[in-house]
Formats: structure tokens, sequence, C-alpha cells
């Protein structure tokens, strides 16, 4: 059982090999390549309808794939049915056993599996420890709250040591504190267990603060994958910055290049940004991405390489941080963020203040 | 809910409350009257339950009829009802469209469509001869069996339409849960789905238990006169051998009977949740 697994990786690799799914004309999944490393936590992450749950219930042997494979350790396991599999799943919404206690509920898997309850009683106390919900056990799923259901479902979909556990939005339900609370937890969990763990939300909070590696989904495709800091800090495409928190979108014409940097002109104002001018457009057009933290407010004109100046038009208070919504003359509406206690402007609708950044603040994005 | 409001509910179902205590209750209390006073004041009716073989041998055919009636119709209208939980939304208001279909057939035809059907020259033994399968005709009706078949055709609907209205409750994804954690097909029907569909089941035996026990065309014309039970023989009594007296008793004791068999499920299971008033 988990406890003294520590740090065994004892986990599954699980290939992904051209995957796809087709409902009538739709391809709800689209030629998916995918390698998830032993023991690791990997997301799926996109919006509603882009393709996450089919892709987690193919892997299940719930849906069966329109074509492609899918590789357990190089076993591959795209026919099985999901009774041979040996997976964890947590479902959306918990689909815990109505009729049975809490205690039932998680020696079901042994269960099947011809252990006793006897036999099996370590193994559900040690399981409903993990989770915190010892003192529970005799209860029935209709008498707890949502968090513990949440617990048991995760209790039971463990206590068989899968290969592999698949959790479908298992936080989404619950409210935000709760939900915060059972990240650290699951993500402790995750070390613990040492198995692999794969993942599917739509928040991207969530995705990016308990991942070893995210996979970011649009309409049944791939659209970028990686661990989370490269992801945030470099977004291959609008899509991605704009769903991985918020982003400012600059469009300018490319102008002089030199050093490992361009300037580029949007709305009349020129600016520099670090890189090449990589997927620049026929008419020069380039596009940038500039997070709404990584842009200074001062009062007074800055020394940053790059300044413009507007009027707040709206602004919100979130007790660690201001949100401010600011007019400029060049670049439109821009938002930008600052830690509300070095706040260094007056935070008043119609205050004119300066935005300045540098240069290797922002990042050139495909326009997709 | 305001007590005022209560008062104008109360005063709306009084019309059926007095309707039913005119002419239901008042009727039963004779009913019931008349069995312990005709012919001579006493309990010389019931005794009858005790001492006379013909009674005890009717109670005996009517119990084992019920029973076995129950017993198929419950688990034929089950696997209908799975069915109909498993196809899809076409095939599902079909397959409900033929279940009520019986219901709208007067009990007499089918009674009498069963006899010919099942007679000595009926279309089954002469299409059986027919094919050389067997050389006697088969005794299909006048017998037991006859009368059960035509009282499982009858009771049907009445199992399927509260299995099925169960199962629609029931939520797919708890099976697959049970299939993930590694329960064969089999298993995840026999472990989860069997359980979650009990409370359909039970209703269902009793509705068709109770409603058998009473029945009287079916068996009356299918059974010829050779299977005779309690409804059949009570009507002999009443307006054949005109002994209201014994009549009145086995009617009584056919009420108690339904009493007492509701009674004993719930000693078992929660009546007020299997009939969804709670
Ligand atoms: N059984 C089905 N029949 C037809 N279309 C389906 C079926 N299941 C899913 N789809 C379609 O496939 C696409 C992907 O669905 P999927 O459930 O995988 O999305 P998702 O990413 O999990 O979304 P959400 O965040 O809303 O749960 C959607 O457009 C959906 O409408
Ligand atoms: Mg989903």
């Amino acid at each position: 059982m988990p406890e003294g697994s520590t740090g065994a990786r004892s986990g599954h690799a699980l290939s992904l090999r051209n995957l796809s799914k087709v409902y009538g004309s739709l391809a709800a999944v689209d030629g998916v390549d995918l390698d998830v490393p032993r023991g690791s936590f990997l997301t799926l992450l996109g919006p509603s309808g882009s393709g996450k749950t089919t892709i987690l219930m193919s892997i299940a042997g719930f849906v069966e794939p329109s074509g492609g494979s899918i590789l357990l350790d190089d076993t591959d396991i795209t026919r099985f049915p999901p009774d041979k599999r040996n997976f964890g799943m947590v479902f959306q919404g918990y689909a815990l056993f109505p009729h049975m206690t809490v205690a039932d509920n998680i020696w079901f898997p042994l269960k099947v599996r011809g252990v006793s309850k006897a036999d099996a009683s370590a193994k559900i106390k040690n399981a409903l420890e993990l989770v915190q919900m010892g003192h529970l056990a005799e209860r029935y799923p209709s008498q707890l709250s949502g968090g513990q259901q949440q617990r048991v479902a995760l209790a039971r979909a463990i206590v068989f040591e899968p290969d592999l556990l698949l959790l479908d939005e298992p936080l989404s339900a619950l409210d935000k504190k709760l939900r915060a609370d059972l990240q650290w937890e699951l993500k402790s969990l995750h070390q613990r267990l040492g198995t692999t763990f794969i993942y599917v939300t739509h928040d991207q909070e969530e995705a990016l603060s308990m991942s070893d590696t995210i996979i970011i989904l649009r309409d049944g495709k791939i659209e970028q994958q990686g661990v989370p800091g490269e992801l945030y800090e470099k977004p291959a495409t609008r899509f991605v910055a704009d769903f991985l928190g918020k982003s400012n979108f600059l469009e300018g014409t490319v102008g002089e290049v030199k050093d490992g940097a361009f300037t580029y002109v949007c709305g009349g104002q020129p600016l520099v940004q670090a890189g090449a001018a990589k997927h620049t457009k026929m008419s020069g057009q380039v596009l940038i991405a500039l997070r709404p933290e990584k842009i200074a407010l001062t009062t007074e004109r800055p020394a940053a390489t790059n300044a413009v100046s507007g009027q707040i038009t709206a602004f919100n208070y979130y007790g660690s941080a201001y949100h401010f919504q600011v007019k400029t003359e060049a670049l439109g509406d821009l938002i930008a963020t600052t830690p509300a206690w070095t706040c260094a402007i007056e935070p008043s609708i119609g205050n004119t203040i300066w935005l300045g950044w540098e240069p290797d603040a922002s990042v050139v994005v495909r326009d997709r | 809910m305001h007590a005022s409001l209560r008062r104008v509910y109360w005063w709306l179902i009084a019309p059926a409350v007095l309707l039913m205590l005119v002419f239901y209750i008042y009727p039963l209390i004779q009913v019931l009257w008349i069995s312990v006073t005709d012919p001579v004041p006493g309990l010389g009716n019931y005794s009858e339950l005790i001492d006379r073989a013909l009674i005890h041998r009717i109670w005996m055919t009517t119990i084992r009829v019920c029973v076995i009636t129950t017993a198929i119709t419950v688990v034929a209208g089950y696997i209908v009802a799975y069915t109909m939980a498993q196809v899809g939304e076409r095939q599902r208001t079909w397959m409900m469209f033929c279940v009520l279909l019986t219901f709208w057939l007067s009990v007499l035809i089918r009674a009498f469509a069963w006899v010919m059907l099942l007679r000595t020259q009926g279309l089954i033994n002469t299409g059986l001869q027919e094919l050389g399968l067997i050389d006697q005709p088969l005794r299909l009706v006048r017998n037991e069996f006859g009368v059960i078949v035509g009282m499982v055709h009858f009771m049907l609907p009445l199992a399927v339409l509260p299995i099925y209205s169960n199962m629609t409750g029931i939520q797919e994804r708890l099976v697959s849960a049970a299939r993930g954690l590694g329960a064969s097909p089999w298993v995840a029907f026999k472990d989860v789905y069997l359980p979650l569909s009990k409370p359909g089941l039970i209703s269902a035996t009793i509705l068709v238990f109770v409603f058998s026990l009473g029945f009287f065309i079916t068996p009356a014309l299918l059974g010829g006169g050779k299977v005779v039970m309690i409804s059949e023989y009570i009507q002999v009594s009443f307006e054949e051998t005109l002994r209201w007296g014994q009549a009145t008793m086995l009617a009584s004791t056919l009420l108690f009977s339904v009493f007492l068999s509701l009674a004993l499920v719930a000693r078992f299971v929660d009546l007020k949740k299997v009939f969804g008033a709670r």
C-alpha cells in the first residue's frame, strides 16, 4: 500500500498514438500523440468541448477510439475492456455507489478482485486515512458533503493500487477554498503514491499549480504542451496566451532588427521586443502577448524601454492585488495588475498614469 | 405550508373522501358484518377455513397460481424494462406503446384470445402437430398452465411500469464506474444495477401479487371450471349456492391476506419509499 513506497517511482507510462474519435461529422479527438512518463502528473487543459473527457474516457476504455492506439508500457490496450485495464478513475460528479457505505464503496474494487472484506480491512482503513475520512467509514454517500464524497471517490480509486489514476474535473463541484485545500492534498498524494496521474480540468490555475506537464487542447487537437512555467512564459499562440492566464495583445509592423531584438510600430508608437521577429506575416505584421502583471505602473514617465501613458477607465481591488483597465492613445485598452501593498499610483478613475515594460517582458505569438 | 391553505386543500379532497366513505367503506363494513352474522351470529363461517378441505384446496390453488404468476411476471417485466432502459429513444417509444397496448384491450377479449390460441384445435396445437413436433394435442388450457399464461399476460404492464420508472432514475455512470474499478459486466449488473433497481422490483412484486389474489375473469375463463380460485368461488357462493355468509367470509379473508402480505413486505422494506410517497 501507499506509504513506504515514497519516491519509488512505481508508476506506468502511457502513450497515445494518433488517437482520434469521430462523432458523426465532428472530430471530438483529432490525431492526438502524447507520452505520459512514469509517475508524472499530466493535465489535459482546454475549453469546454475541446475533447478532454473523450480522451480520458478512451484511456479508461469507455469510449472506443475511431483510430489510433493506446499503449501502456508498450502493451497495446486500445481494445481492452475497462475492467481489464486496472486504472483508477474519479468521475466528474464522483459516481459513488449510493447503496453502499463509504467502507463498502472502497472495498468494491478489492471485492471484484476476490479480496474478502476481512482481508481488505487494513487497505480500506489505510486508504480512508490517506484522505482523512477514517471517522466516516460507516456513512452512506448521501450523508456526506461534496468535499467528503470527493475524498471517498479518490480513496476508492487508489485502494487497489491502480497502474494509472484518471481524474475528470474532480474538484469542479467544490467551492474555491475547499478546492485549494484539496489541490494541495492531491499533489502530496501523488508524491506519496508515485502513481501516474492524468488529470482533466478547464481551470487554468489548477492546471498550473498541480501538473508536471500541461497539454492544452483545442478542438480535439493538442495546441501546445510543456511544463507549467514554460507554457505560461512562452505561449506559442494567441489562444494559449489567452487561455492560460490573461494577456494584452499588441499587433504591430516590424521595423529594424538588431542585437537579438527588433522594433515594431503599434498604433504609431515604436516599441522594442526581445528575440527574433518570428511568425511575422508577409505584410510585416507581428503579434506580441504582454502579461498584465509584467507592466510597471508609475505616475511619472518610467525609464523602461517601452513606455506609454493612459487613463484609468476601471479598476478592481482583490485584497492582494489591483487590476486596472487603462485606455491608451496608441495601444488601445490595456489591462495591468500590481500587488496592492506596493501600488505606486493613486487608484482612481480618470487618473493619468504611465505603463512601462522591458523588451523581454513580452513574447511573440502566432496569431491563431 | 400555511394553515389556511392546508384547509383549502382538505376541502378540495372532501368530495372524494365522502364518496369513498359512502360507496366503499360502508359496503365493506357490511360485508364484514354479514360474514359474522349469516346464517347465525358467530365465527361459524370462519371455522370453514380450517374444517373444509374444499376451501383449503381453493386457497392453495390461489396462492400457488399467484406466486408462480408473480414470479414469472416480475422476471419477464424486469427484462422488458431493462431492455427499454438500454435501447434508443425510438425503440423505447415503440416498446412502451406495445406494453400499454395490452392495457387498452378488455380483459374478456384477451382471455378469449388465449382460449382460441391454446385450446385443443387452437393455433398452437394445430401448428405444432403440422410441424410434426407432437402427435397428440397438448393440454394448454382449462388447467393452471392456461390460467398462468393469461394472468402473466395481463399483469406484465403492471410489472414493467414501476420497474422501468425506477430504472430511469439509475445513473448509467455508476455502472461505468463499477466497470472501471474492475467489475465484469455481470458483476457490475449484479452488485450495482440490480440493488439499485430493487425498489422497482419490490413495488412490481407487491402490485402483481395483490392484483392476482383477487383476479376473476382470466382464471374463470382459462381455467374452465377446473382451476377454481378464491374470487371465482366467492362468485359461485354469492350467485349460485346463495351462501352469503361463506362468500363474505372469503371476501374478508381475501382482504386480510392482502393486508397481511403488505405488512410482511413492510417488515423488510420502507413501503413509503417504494411507492414514492417519500
Ligand atoms: N457521445 C457523444 N456523441 C456525440 N458527440 C459527443 C459525444 N461525447 C462528446 N461529444 C462531443 O465531442 C466534443 C468533445 O467533448 P468532451 O466531452 O470530450 O469535451 P470536454 O473537453 O470534456 O468538455 P467539458 O469541459 O465541457 O467537460 C464535444 O463537442 C461534444 O459535444
Ligand atoms: Mg468533460
